[in-house]
């Protein structure tokens, strides 16, 4: 006599503890005791992914095309060989294209089909960017999307929303703000955030000195 | 496959939930859960492609109320077991089989540490010339498959704009079966705001995306 086994199909992580910790836990256990995974090796990209890689990789790469258009042409015309020339490469920047902003256009990066974000440069991408919410609205809104971040633009400036679909990695290199003639690289990667390489803030102002 | 991660569009949302001040990892489990994902795939069994495609696969509702890393979670179990990696039994028990053979990981943390700056280039050299020119205005295919496809729902049956040509690249609606690269020219096609979303699109804004040539033919 067959029986039919409950939940036969349903998805194997529904057999896994609810808690997310506990659920994490238990996976790691498993996979650790079958010699599947090296835990030293996860402790080792933890350790890169919280200290070494992250938004200030790539204000290094902007703070360099402002201040040497040697560079900046580079950038524009080859991202993945000029932001390498600053040491940063590989895994989720494999392809790099780098747009950017002027007086009359706008850009702002998406992956409306999952969480594509050009890690070397960035880091892993903030919470608010793997939202549903970002990824349905910005492409249809960009404008009411970008105005939630404190950015109002005029409705002269055209806006070009990038939908990361394939393994090409969009980053915007924002406007240089007036007034900062006199800092160096250091002092203008400063100013680049986060928001600003993603397409939903500007560079900071410099402080009145 | 026309499941819920497809978001392009979609209304209904409320506001970007930004979170001030905001750590890499919230709570040290997101971080193992980081690791361990992107370490299975070492064993080969999965590539990007499969690796998104379980993802989409979680039930809608699941797919919008999980976090990021518990979808993580759920697809590196759900991949590992139906490649043959762990068992249903395995992830019931929390431990392994009694039977199991141990193995050795395929990569050490020297090994994952040296691969993080060459990553995984998904261009190939391909012979075919490429089909279309910067310039040229192309449509969008309108039919769909069930599997793992890159053209998002609502940039289906649209006329755009090639505004740049990226080489041939690794074709995930074959590549996530395992199947072969079956690599394609790549192309950046600009859309008009108007043209996705008619007359009541927000002024002055276009959508760009990678579209693989065969999502595509000439416009005109």
């Amino acid at each position: 006599m067959t029986k039919k086994p409950p939940h036969d199909h349903s998805h194997p992580h529904t057999l896994l503890p609810s808690d997310p910790a506990l659920r994490a836990k238990a996976i790691e256990t498993l996979l650790v005791g079958k010699g599947l995974v090296d835990p030293a090796a996860v402790d080792a990209l933890v350790d890169t992914f919280s200290n070494d890689i992250g938004p200030r990789n790539g204000a290094q790469v902007v703070a360099r095309s402002w201040s040497d258009p040697d560079y900046r042409a580079r950038l524009l015309g080859d991202a993945t060989a000029a932001i390498a020339e600053l040491g940063f490469s590989g895994m989720q920047g494999e392809h790099m294209v780098a747009v950017e902003n002027s007086e009359r256009v706008h850009n702002v990066v998406v992956c409306t089909l999952c969480s594509c974000y050009p890690w070397p440069v960035l880091g892993l991408p903030p919470v608010w960017f793997k939202s549903p919410e970002y990824r349905a609205r910005v492409v249809r809104e960009p404008r009411a999307v970008i105005a939630e971040f404190g950015l109002e633009l005029s409705d002269d400036i055209e806006i070009r929303v990038w939908d990361s679909t394939a393994e090409i990695r969009y980053l915007v290199v924002p406007q240089r703000p007036a007034g900062t003639e006199a800092l160096d690289e250091v002092g203008l990667a400063d100013l680049v955030t986060r928001d600003s390489m993603i397409g939903t803030g500007l560079a900071m102002q410099p402080e009145a000195s | 496959m026309d499941s819920v991660h497809d978001l392009g569009g979609v209304e209904g949302f409320g506001p970007i939930p930004v979170e001030a001040d905001e750590p890499v990892f919230h709570g040290t489990w997101e971080g193992r859960v980081l690791g361990l994902r992107f370490l299975m795939g070492f064993w080969g069994r999965w590539n990007i492609d499969g690796n998104r495609h379980s993802l989409e696969q979680l039930p809608p509702g699941d797919y919008l109320t999980m976090s990021y890393y518990e979808k993580w979670a759920a697809g590196v179990v759900n991949l590992s077991v139906e490649k043959g990696l762990i068992t249903r039994g395995e992830v019931r028990a929390g431990q392994p089989d009694a039977d199991a053979e141990r193995v050795t990981p395929p990569v050490d943390a020297a090994g994952v540490l040296a691969f993080l700056p060459k990553g995984r280039p998904s261009s190939r050299e391909i012979d075919a010339a490429p089909a279309f020119n910067l310039g040229d205005r192309v449509r969008t295919a309108r039919n769909m498959h069930s599997g793992h496809t890159r053209l998002p729902r609502y940039l289906r049956d649209r006329v755009g704009e090639i505004v740049l040509h990226h080489g041939a690249h690794v074709f995930p609606d074959i590549s996530f079966t395992m199947e072969g690269d079956a690599p394609q020219h790549l192309y950046a096609v600009r859309f008009d705001g108007r043209e996705i979303w008619g007359d009541e699109a927000e002024p002055g804004h276009c959508v760009t995306a990678d579209l693989w040539e065969s999502y595509l033919a000439p416009a005109d």
